[in-house]
Parts: C-alpha cells; sequence; structure tokens
C-alpha cells in the first residue's frame, strides 16, 4: 500500500491530496476553497496558485 | 394523515401562539421529529380553526386544530412564540405548563436586567428569571443549553452576526466591525402594517434600522465587547438574511489564518457551513439557498491593501435565526440526536 501523496493549498491550507505522484505542470483544485493549483515542483511537492481569467460578475 | 405517533412514547409539546410564522415553522419541523408528538397550538384569535388556516403548506398533515391558550394543558416541552412582552408577562404560568420552556421570543435573550431595559426601553416585568436562562444558541452556548429547563429563542439577524463573527471575536482579533444586514420581509411577521402593504413593499430596498438595532445586545452578551454598528436594510426577499461584517482586525490576518480560525471554530457543527470558494456560483453565503433550512452559511474574506476583513454569514431567519436553532436547543436539552427534524438542506433554484 503506497504511501498518501499531500499537499498544503497554498490559499487556504487545506491538505491537497494526490492519487499518483504529480507532474510539473499539473493542475489540481483545491477541494476546500476550489481555487486551481499548479504544481510548480514535482519533488518535493510545490503548489501555487494558478493564474485564473478575472470575472467582472457585471461589473 | 401523517402518523406523529404514540404519546405515551414520544415527549409531547406544545406551541404557544402558534398562527406566526415561526409557529408554522416549529409545527412543520415538529410534526416529522421522531422524538415528539405535538399536543396542542394554541391562538386565540385562530381558536377551533385547522393548522392549515394559517400554515396552507401543511394542510393534510395534522388533525389539530387551534386552541385556546386558557385551555393549555401540561406537556413536557412549551414553546412560546407570543409577541413581545408578553412571555415575560406570564411566564409563571407556562413554566408550571412544561417541564422545558423555550422562548422565542425577545423577552429572555439577555440576562441583564439593565441591558434589557437600555435596548427596549423599560423594565424587564420578570428580572429574577433572567439568570436561569440559557441563550438558545447552540454553536455559542450548548453546554448551558444541555443542562436547562429554560432556554430563550435567538435573534434572526444576532444569529447572523454572531456566526459570522464568533471565530474573530474569540480569538480577540475584533478592534471594530460595521455590520450590514440585509433582509427578507417575513423578519417583520405575519401581521399586516403599512410598511408590509405589497406596493410599499414589493421591491424596496429600504433602510429601516441604521443605527441601534437591539440585536447588536445579543452579540455583545455572546461575543464581548468591541465596537459594533449595525445597520439593515430590508430587501427583496421573503426569507433570509445576509449579514456583511466589516470587521476592523487588530492585527494583520492573511486568508490562512481566516481559514485556521473558521476552521477551528466550526468543526463538528453540525449546521455551519464554511462557504468561501474561488470557483462556481456561490462562492459565499448566500440565503437564497437556505429557504427552510437550519444552516448557516459562512465566509470570509480581507483586502490585503486596507487590512479589512469581511465576515459574510447567511441563514434562514425563520429557521436558524428562530424556529431551527429553538428546534435544536430543544434536541440538545432532551437529550435527542442534535440534527433530530433538521435535515432539510433548503431549495436550488429556490
Amino acid at each position: 500500500m503506497s504511501d498518501t501523496i499531500t499537499a498544503n493549498c497554498p490559499e487556504c491550507d487545506a491538505t491537497v491530496t494526490f492519487a499518483k505522484a504529480p507532474l510539473n505542470g499539473e493542475v489540481v483544485r483545491c477541494g476546500d476553497c476550489s481555487v486551481e493549483l499548479e504544481v510548480t515542483n514535482a519533488d518535493p511537492i510545490a503548489l501555487e496558485v494558478a493564474p485564473e481569467v478575472e470575472e467582472d460578475w457585471g461589473e | 394523515m401523517t402518523d406523529t405517533g404514540n404519546t405515551n412514547e414520544r415527549m409531547t409539546v406544545s406551541i404557544v401562539g402558534g398562527s406566526g410564522y415561526t409557529g408554522g415553522e416549529l409545527l412543520r419541523v415538529l410534526l416529522d421529529h421522531p422524538g415528539v408528538t405535538v399536543q396542542a397550538v394554541t391562538s386565540r384569535a385562530n381558536a377551533g380553526e385547522p393548522m392549515h388556516r394559517k400554515h396552507p403548506n401543511l394542510r393534510g398533515r395534522t388533525d389539530l386544530v387551534f386552541t385556546a391558550p386558557d385551555e393549555l394543558e401540561k406537556a413536557d416541552v412549551v414553546f412560546l412564540c407570543m409577541p413581545h412582552g408578553r412571555a415575560a408577562k406570564e411566564i409563571e404560568r407556562y413554566s408550571g405548563l412544561g417541564d422545558l420552556v423555550i422562548d422565542l421570543s425577545a423577552d429572555f435573550r439577555l440576562r441583564d436586567a439593565e441591558t434589557y431595559k437600555h435596548w427596549y426601553r423599560e423594565d424587564h416585568p420578570a428580572p429574577h428569571r433572567l439568570t436561569d436562562v440559557a441563550y438558545g444558541l447552540p454553536e455559542l452556548n450548548r453546554a448551558n443549553i444541555a443542562g436547562s429547563r429554560f432556554v430563550s429563542g435567538v435573534g434572526c439577524n444576532a444569529t447572523a452576526m454572531n456566526l459570522a463573527l464568533a471565530p474573530l471575536a474569540k480569538a480577540g482579533l475584533i478592534e471594530r466591525v460595521i455590520a450590514d444586514i440585509k433582509v427578507g420581509s417575513s423578519e417583520a411577521g405575519a401581521e399586516p402594517s403599512a410598511s408590509s402593504h405589497h406596493p410599499e413593499r414589493s421591491r424596496a430596498v429600504r433602510s429601516y434600522a441604521m443605527t441601534g438595532h437591539r440585536h447588536a445586545a445579543e452579540v455583545h452578551q455572546m461575543l464581548g465587547d468591541f465596537t459594533l454598528d449595525v445597520s439593515v436594510t430590508a430587501i427583496e426577499m421573503v426569507r433570509g438574511v445576509l449579514c456583511t461584517a466589516h470587521v476592523i482586525p487588530t492585527e494583520t490576518l492573511a486568508m490562512k489564518d481566516l481559514w485556521k480560525l473558521y476552521r477551528a471554530q466550526y468543526a463538528g457543527e453540525p449546521f455551519v457551513r464554511i462557504v468561501c470558494e474561488r470557483t462556481g456560483l456561490f462562492r459565499l453565503p448566500d440565503p437564497s439557498v437556505l429557504g427552510g433550512s437550519n444552516y448557516a452559511d459562512v465566509g470570509f474574506g480581507v483586502d490585503p491593501r486596507t487590512g479589512r476583513v469581511v465576515a459574510v454569514s447567511a441563514i434562514d431567519n425563520l429557521m436558524k435565526g428562530a424556529a431551527g436553532s429553538a428546534i435544536q436547543a430543544m434536541n440538545i436539552a432532551l437529550g435527542f440526536d442534535e440534527t433530530a427534524g433538521l435535515s432539510f438542506p433548503g431549495l436550488h433554484p429556490a
């Protein structure tokens, strides 16, 4: 049984779990705050908030 | 008819003043509650009438008819849903008619008679009873409710503020708050008035309490002293409260700090959900999806430019802000599963 692979969300500090070893550039979504996260380093895992298209919500 | 159970095996409940909206919500939930049977619902003006005359959603769900308050018999639990001031004047009588009394009015929410006089501009009719009341917001007072035989209701706007601000207040992080509260028309109750007349109320965006709202007292009682300003606006909504609390914190906070505080405060709370997402249509609390539910949704943000923290909460004023919390408190006081009868999640689309 393999060890769980985890990292912390840089936005809300939630634990982000990976089913398998992530790849550089992979994008995942935080389960708590739903922000998109980019894997900027695979080993050790480093996550950064992925660039997103800004919505103006009609402003 | 819905089988409301065998009265020999279940706790019996009476609802006093049950023709209004909170009485209707109590009845709606309690008719399906696994541990109680509704024994009587009183309404002087509607005595002899079936429940659906005032609560049309309950047509076919119960054979009960409204009874006169004078005919009330003893029950295990008595909920009081009377107009302001009435419960305090008659509390000795009703205390004798129920082993557990839960008063949904504002009469017994404040523990201190002088504080009551300050906010309600009158002497309390039964000050000797103020000290044996447990304030009925489980998330902030569960331990005291558990052992109590006398529980107060909660203010709906107070509940929205208390739940939005508790994590910050308990950590001593609030210097000042300005709470902007938007409310639906059902907060005004079931009795019509000139201001609730449809041509006047429909589409209103009406600031009706810019300063001095009484529910601030309940926030101070539960969360302590800090500068709190409250402004309330009536908007085009029947049910619901949205509290947007602008907080000047005592120190600079980041989103991670806020997540940590709110997770710690509300971990394990069955009816408080953190809604603070970066994706989707419902990223922050919105009362429109909470109608009929006992859930309170809370969210937060911080402006990195100024340091202002914004704490947001949404509830159904008739449920989490009144009947729902009261039933949750009953469940705690009687040792039922705290969520019994309260699992309805609301509607979407509403």
